[in-house]
């Protein structure tokens, strides 16, 4: 694991929120990501049926982008989301754990463009989709 | 309109209902609960509201609220705005009761099909508040801008455009 990664991966430990939604690492370098969100009963949107709310997979997607930026060989190590956009397939399998995969495809001096897909254990079927730009200081 | 016009009612009556089909809306969604966000309201407006807590924290060295707390508090304003516009004129004859929400909120909820947020500065770690237009509502699909800001109003520190598809078996 290189050092850029390594600082990532305690960065992503530290955040405050992804704790809270019981996000874990699963992969990450060089510009890729892949993160899950285990099931959890707290974050159902849709009472009637169980399916966890758009709110909860845009916080692991979100996080899962972050993580991507930061752990592109050229970025410095600090990241914002200037604006991500979410499309919603189809509704999570209740009971099923969500795994985002983000990958970091081109940097510029300024900005890293990211695009990440999100599933649960159809995998072949993703619950949803995402394009975001992310604020990075790149290396000069 | 008909002669005999109905007497108004009660004010407090007025209130109570509304407030009540309001917080059955909003309290039968555990991820709201989850994030604690509660909703005001002044006749059919309403405004999220988003206390601050420690676990909302993305960035702990700025410190600013993660960017999915954001997007969850636009999304999240957007449906419940959305659901409420539509629903304000059963709500206002009657048609529908507590019950009713309660029983059967997927018959009310939209579904997000796409949600697009931007990021205009950072979330301070206070508490923040957002507003919901609806652009267009219409049988399937309805378009719906959130803002959102914190200590002050014309400054936003994010924004979204969603589009949603409506609940179909509400009369089913």
């Amino acid at each position: 694991m290189t050092d850029r990664s390594q600082i990532a991966r305690q960065f992503l430990e530290a955040l405050p929120h992804a704790h809270a939604l019981g996000m874990k690492l699963l992969e990450l370098e060089n510009g890729l990501a892949r993160i899950e969100m285990p099931y959890d009963a707290k974050f159902i949107g849709d009472p009637d049926t169980g399916v966890l709310h758009g709110g909860a997979v845009s916080s692991l997607i979100d996080t899962c982008c972050g993580a991507a930026a930061l752990c592109h060989p050229s970025n410095r190590g600090s990241t914002a989301t200037l604006d991500l956009r979410i499309e919603y397939m189809r509704a999570a399998t209740p009971g099923q754990t969500v795994v985002a995969r983000a990958e970091c495809y081109h940097v510029t001096r300024n900005v890293a463009f990211v695009r990440a897909t999100a599933t649960d254990d159809d995998q072949d079927n993703p619950v949803a989709s995402a394009s975001g730009t992310f604020a990075v200081e790149a290396r000069t | 309109m008909t002669a005999h016009r109905k007497k108004p009612e009660p004010m407090q009556v007025v209130k109570q209902r509304r407030d009540a089909m309001l917080r059955a809306l909003v309290g039968s969604v555990p991820y709201i609960q989850y994030l604690g966000i509660e909703f005001e309201r002044r006749g059919d407006e309403l405004t999220c509201v988003l206390p601050f807590k420690d676990n909302l924290i993305g960035n702990p060295i700025l410190p600013a609220l993660h960017g999915g707390v954001t997007a969850s508090l636009l999304e999240v304003t957007a449906i419940i705005t959305l659901s409420w516009t539509s629903l304000w004129d059963d709500i206002e004859s009657g048609a529908l009761d507590v019950q009713d929400l309660t029983n059967g909120s997927r018959r009310f909820l939209p579904k997000t099909i796409a949600f697009s947020t931007d990021y205009l500065r950072s979330g301070l770690p206070r508490d923040a508040y957002a507003r919901a237009r609806v652009n267009r509502s219409g049988r399937r699909y309805a378009s719906v801008y959130v803002e959102a800001w914190q200590d002050n109003r014309a400054k936003l520190f994010a924004q979204a455009n969603g589009h949603f598809l409506m609940p179909q078996n509400r009369d089913a």
